[in-house]
């Protein structure tokens, strides 16, 4: 099989709480605790999850925008945890990262042709016809209109100024987009457009993405695998159908039955509702961090960690109910 | 049931409420009628700028003012028109016989008080009864809406709670005078799908054991699908159509309707590529002339925009649309008559 485009190993992020007059570590956050993952070229990642469950912090520690605690991230056979920041800058030329809040993360005091321009100065191309060029094609590869270019971003609806993001990720020609929440702050109607665009893209410059996003429609249309987070661990990862039609994991069944569905004629099933709330993650339960809510906890789960393994071929779960010899004792 | 149909509990007829900015006058609402009886939970839904927030607050009589201002319509609160009523008599309507619950859960409770003294304090103002009294109606309330250790957290305050507990305490609040009318906007959209299940599930408990009528807003086709029994759907300040929640999914007829539901993503299968509505959610108040929704409508004719489209009805009046494309076959709405202040 060919080298996957990124390898995750064992990836750690906890970060420190700090208390006291010397702001002494009095504790962590286990943000992101003991994630596995590959992506290959060309397709498309989902990762989903509730808030604080550690699916953007896994974002940024990807991009080392966060250092890791600890694991290892391998782009292109090469680990990249180890790179000098000047190395570092040179990778981010093929890995860059969409962002949710089209509101925030255009500067309002630069025109468009401003921000685009700044990652192709930042990555070296001197000549300015040839930045201005590329920008033009870009401005049209995301459906707006060269005369854009110098407008400022409050001029732009909320639709258009994530295209204007996208715009800017692509600039530097990269092979892997992490975007994050890229479209939750968006109408449904612009939703949609801004998902079928990512998807043209994809096929257009053949890139590979990992999506970040909470609305599990949203991940199903566009992923070609998901992985699901819970407290900072991945708890299964597999093919974007098999999960949505056959999810093994507890935690996955009663996050795809608590998605409303836009249909009045379904019955109303509470069977898979899950009571109470997620742990905190500054004191996650011991055992399986879900097992407080878990209907179908038994014993171990509370004292014992289940491992991530793969139960049928390429689907990975982490859950004792699929571990043979403990769950026919 | 047909008893209260023929009285609304809150009844809203043409109403107009519009802006007054640099750039002009904005109709944030530009004729409107709606109607909810008795037990009932009327959705709205539209994308951002159609004017669904601002129906809610000029229910509450809490537009901003200036700028704000209802110019047109009446809003009858059993009868009442709440448009001529005073301050002193909105002042004992609101939170009392109206009540309402907002988007952010976050910022919607003071975080210098205690969850306790948060909760009685329409109780406070609206009835007057002895302390112990209150307190007892607290814990009661807070046990209604599946919030354990009640007597504890009357003592809490808001930072102890997470999003899911604050946005319980909220309904507590606004449900503790026994509102006869719940205005719901956006209430689960700042929660996780896990937490809004419940939140939604606690909202159909309610408006089953207290007969509460429900105005839920929200821009969530799934949320309206699993609550509501009618639906209104908003497009730039208009009722584009209006119906009981199964045929607006079965048998959408506004192509506004159609396409939103289209437009999103569903769960339960893969589609390759999504419709989408063309074009960009209009600026309030930016188109003028003919139908709203014209620029973007794949059906668009010439008169659609020159002319603004009436209400067309269908299924004896259930079903309404506000579409040219109707105009042979349903029969034209009787248009409610617009008095001006």
């Amino acid at each position: 099989m060919n080298q996957p485009l990124l390898q995750v190993n064992q990836l750690k992020k906890y970060f420190p709480i700090t208390g006291g007059i010397l702001a002494r570590k009095i504790g962590e956050v286990k943000a992101v605790d003991d994630v596995s993952f590959s992506v290959h070229h060309g397709e498309t990642l989902g990762l989903v999850g509730e808030s604080g469950c550690g699916k953007s912090t896994t974002g940024r520690v990807l991009l080392r925008l966060l250092e890791a605690t600890d694991g290892d991230i391998l782009f292109e056979g090469q680990s990249i945890t180890t790179l000098s920041s000047k190395q570092m800058k040179k990778l981010r030329k093929e890995m860059q990262l969409i962002f949710q809040d089209p509101y925030a993360s255009l500067n309002p005091r630069h025109t468009v042709e401003k921000i685009l321009e700044e990652p192709l100065i930042v990555h070296g191309i001197k000549d300015k016809q040839e930045r201005k060029k590329r920008i033009r094609e870009m401005l049209s590869v995301v459906g707006l209109d060269s005369y854009h270019a110098s407008r400022y971003p409050h001029q732009f609806s909320g639709g258009q100024r994530q295209r204007i993001g996208i715009a800017r990720g692509l600039m530097t020609h990269p092979k892997l987009i992490i975007a994050d929440e890229p479209v939750s702050a968006l109408d449904v109607s612009i939703q949609s457009q801004v998902l079928n665009l990512l998807k043209d893209l994809q096929h257009k410059f053949d890139l590979t993405y990992i999506f970040i996003a909470h609305d599990l429609g949203v991940v199903r249309h566009i992923s070609d695998r998901v992985g699901v987070m819970y407290l900072g661990r991945l708890v299964e990862l597999t093919a974007s159908d098999a999960l949505y039609d056959e999810p093994l994991h507890p935690y996955t069944k009663s996050l795809l039955s608590s998605v409303p569905i836009p249909d009045p004629n379904l019955p109303i099933n509470d069977d898979e509702l899950l009571t109470g709330e997620m742990p905190s993650p500054s004191n996650p339960p011991k055992g399986c961090a879900f097992h407080t809510r878990c209907k179908e906890c038994m014993d171990m789960c509370k004292t014992t960690r289940p491992v991530f393994k793969e139960i049928k071929p390429n689907h990975y779960v982490a859950c004792h109910l699929y571990n043979d010899e403990q769950a026919h004792s | 049931m047909s008893d209260s149909y023929s009285n609304p509990v809150l009844d809203i007829k043409g109403l107009r409420t519009s802006f007054y900015t640099d750039d002009g006058e904005i109709p944030a609402v530009d004729h409107i009628d709606i109607q909810i009886h008795k037990g009932e939970i009327l959705g709205i839904v539209g994308e951002s700028g159609c004017g669904k927030s601002v129906t809610s607050l000029s229910v509450m009589g809490l537009i901003p003012s200036p700028p704000g201002r209802i110019i047109g319509g009446n809003i009858l609160f059993n009868g009442e028109n709440l448009l001529d009523a005073s301050e002193k008599r909105m002042r004992s309507i609101r939170g009392n016989e109206i009540a309402m619950i907002f988007q952010e859960p976050m910022t919607s409770l003071n975080p210098l008080f205690k969850i306790g003294n948060q909760l009685i304090e329409a109780l406070r103002t609206h009835r007057k009864w002895s302390h112990a009294t209150y307190k007892e109606r607290a814990i009661e309330m807070l046990n209604l809406v599946g919030l354990p250790r009640a007597e504890e957290l009357l003592h809490a305050y808001p930072h102890q709670l997470s999003g899911g507990m604050r946005q319980r305490v909220m309904i507590a609040m606004a449900m503790i005078c026994d509102p006869k009318l719940l205005i719901a906007d956006e209430p689960t959209t700042a929660l996780d799908v896990t937490i809004q299940k419940q939140i939604l599930r606690l909202m159909r408990k309610l408006n089953e054991t207290m007969e509460t009528s429900i105005m839920l807003i929200t821009h969530d086709l799934g949320v309206v699908a699993e609550v509501c029994d009618r639906i209104a759907v908003m497009y730039a300040g208009k009722i584009v159509e209006q119906s009981d929640a199964k045929t607006i999914f079965a048998d959408p007829k506004h192509p506004y309707t159609k396409g939103l539901l289209a437009s999103v993503p569903d769960i339960r299968s893969k589609t390759n590529r999504l419709f989408s509505i063309p074009g960009n959610v209009p600026k309030p108040g930016s188109i003028k002339r003919g139908c709203r929704f014209a620029e973007r409508c794949q059906y668009a004719m010439d008169h659609c925009f020159e002319q603004d489209p009436d209400l067309y009805s269908f299924n004896n009046g259930k079903h309404q649309v506000r579409c040219f494309l109707y105009e042979k076959e349903g029969e034209s709405a009787h248009e409610s008559t617009i008095t001006s202040s």
